[in-house]
């Protein structure tokens, strides 16, 4: 049924190299914000990611902020995490966001409650990532949901997923990426890459063992305007900074003109990785930035999809 | 083992204020070899909370809490009392409870997890009794207790350099799961999909019971 196709499916199977970006919903019921952000990026990316809570941090839900960018013209990728949701509330969540018009889908684990501002929270993980995109699979597949009844209206997202080529133990890390992929994620977005030379490693073991062929692989980059930014993003789980990029921060007279450019070397140098179909560009607290790094990298204007 | 760290002296102090006469309560198992809630402990406490005044306490060592058979002084001795402090676990307590009508029974301890003795004052969980073992696909290693995001496929993106996205106290259990089944030459395990978890036999069924007709003195219909 390519009519419900979400565009950004489109995109990677026409062979275009795909360009997507984050709205991170706002700690409040503000739907301005999320509107703004979208308006923003409406026309110069392909699809927004609406993160689910990222960090741990309490915010607007990714299915309604999906809702507000698309309502601005940009389509949205749902983000749905395990650690907020049982089985139960997930699946009835998403069978909401497809009936409501949303058609992409990042399933990720989420980070450790510990790192919000709610870390007396409970946490749920009754499914991890890998569980749920297989569930989500085989209900589009069969019709059927996993306790075995029969779905009334079945939704087809355009599932995805993430990796991290930087945690470890690596192996391990690369066999959870071919059970996500065999489990039914079509695209597969990487934790911001600030390493390029153990990126690129990364890169030839995934072809070496062909899942850039059966997962359309995103790169991730994050774009730091300031000393402060890019340490803070040190402090991220599961990121790798190498001192050197932190360092030319540390001595730039122009930070956010460094940050800049620090990012447009590693997407030069992502762009002639074989096995690569995209971008995922992050600017945590500097959305604004993200048209003028489209711009700058050549990877402006969009393509349009009938 | 079930390890359990006696609550702070002035939250004990504040919960047995209202009562004159208190008897302590140590437990002679689990919290006396992880240095909670023994006799020893339990003289120490009574020892510190006599400084503070007008209360009289006496100690009480049962073999275990959670057993009629090791509770008989016990009962004599709560007759005395207008309270009793349990250094138990929380199944200790709970089980005094139940065995005196009208007396107030008061926590000593906070109880903590099921784990092991790593080395001196050093304690680590290491089971959750989620009610299905797993621990042959894993290498010995569990999943539910030691994951901080009890993950059944493989760590998530935050495992680092062999410690946990929580903070670098933590092993990453699936770091010690890959060494493991590495090194047993299972490696075939790790791409295995493990199905979700039926939960049902974890504390998420509900409390849990086992009844065992074969070991029962009397038949028992329910």
């Amino acid at each position: 049924m390519s009519e419900g196709k979400s565009r950004l499916q489109k995109l990677f199977e026409s062979g275009a190299f795909v360009v997507t970006g984050e709205v991170g919903p706002p700690m409040g019921a503000d739907a301005g914000h999320v509107y703004h952000a979208a308006e923003a990026l409406s026309g110069i990316i392909d699809a927004a990611n609406v993160t689910d809570n990222q960090t741990s941090i309490l915010r607007m839900s990714s299915i309604a902020a999906s809702l507000l960018v698309q309502q601005k013209g940009l389509e949205a990728v749902v983000q749905m995490t395990c650690r907020d949701r049982n089985r139960i509330a997930i699946q009835s969540d998403l069978l909401g966001a497809w009936a409501l018009g949303l058609r992409n889908l990042l399933v990720l684990s989420g980070d450790h409650q510990s790192f919000g501002n709610d870390r007396h929270a409970k946490n749920v993980y009754d499914v991890d990532s890998v569980q749920l995109i297989k569930m989500l699979s085989d209900l589009q597949r069969d019709g059927v949901f996993y306790n075995g009844k029969k779905a009334k209206g079945v939704p087809e997202f355009f599932i995805g997923t993430t990796a991290n080529p930087f945690a470890d133990p690596e192996e391990l890390q690369l066999i959870r990426l071919k059970k996500k992929i065999q489990a039914g994620a079509k695209f597969v977005q990487t934790q911001s890459i600030y390493d390029i030379d153990k990126f690129e490693e990364w890169m030839e073991k995934v072809r070496a063992w062909g899942l850039h062929q059966e997962a359309y692989i995103e790169a991730g980059v994050l774009v730091n305007k300031s000393l402060r930014s890019i340490e803070m993003t040190q402090k991220v789980p599961g990121m790798d900074i190498p001192d050197a990029l932190v360092e030319r921060m540390r001595n730039a007279e122009d930070p956010k003109e460094e940050g800049i450019r620090i990012v447009l070397e590693l997407i030069e140098r992502i762009k002639k990785i074989e096995g690569i179909s995209g971008l995922h560009i992050m600017a945590v607290g500097w959305e604004e930035i993200v048209p003028v790094v489209v711009e700058r990298a050549g990877l402006s204007p969009r393509p349009t999809i009938e | 083992m079930i390890i359990a760290s006696q609550k702070p002296i002035e939250e004990i102090r504040e919960t047995i204020k209202p009562y004159k006469k208190v008897l302590i309560a140590a437990c002679g198992t689990c919290v006396t070899v992880c240095l909670a809630g023994g006799e020893k402990e339990a003289k120490e406490l009574a020892d510190l909370l006599s400084l503070s005044g007008d209360q009289e306490f006496r100690v009480v060592t049962p073999k275990r809490q959670c057993d009629s058979e090791f509770l008989e002084e016990f009962d004599k001795d709560v007759s005395w009392a207008d309270a009793g402090l349990s250094l138990a676990c929380g199944v200790g307590v709970q089980y005094l409870a139940e065995r005196c009508t009208g007396k107030p029974i008061i926590p000593g301890l906070n109880t903590a997890f099921m784990g092991t003795n790593r080395d001196a004052g050093y304690w680590t969980e290491m089971c959750q009794g989620c009610g299905n073992c797993v621990l042959e696909k894993t290498g010995g290693v569990c999943p539910v207790a030691r994951c901080s995001k009890s993950h059944f496929n493989g760590p998530c993106g935050g495992s680092s350099k062999g410690k946990c996205e929580v903070n670098d106290s933590i092993d990453c259990a699936w770091q010690l799961i890959y060494d493991r089944l590495k090194s047993l030459n299972q490696m075939e395990r790790l791409f295995e999909t493990i199905p979700p978890r039926d939960w049902s036999t974890s504390r998420d069924g509900g409390p849990r019971k086992i009844r065992r007709p074969d070991v029962a003195i009397e038949e028992v219909t329910e």
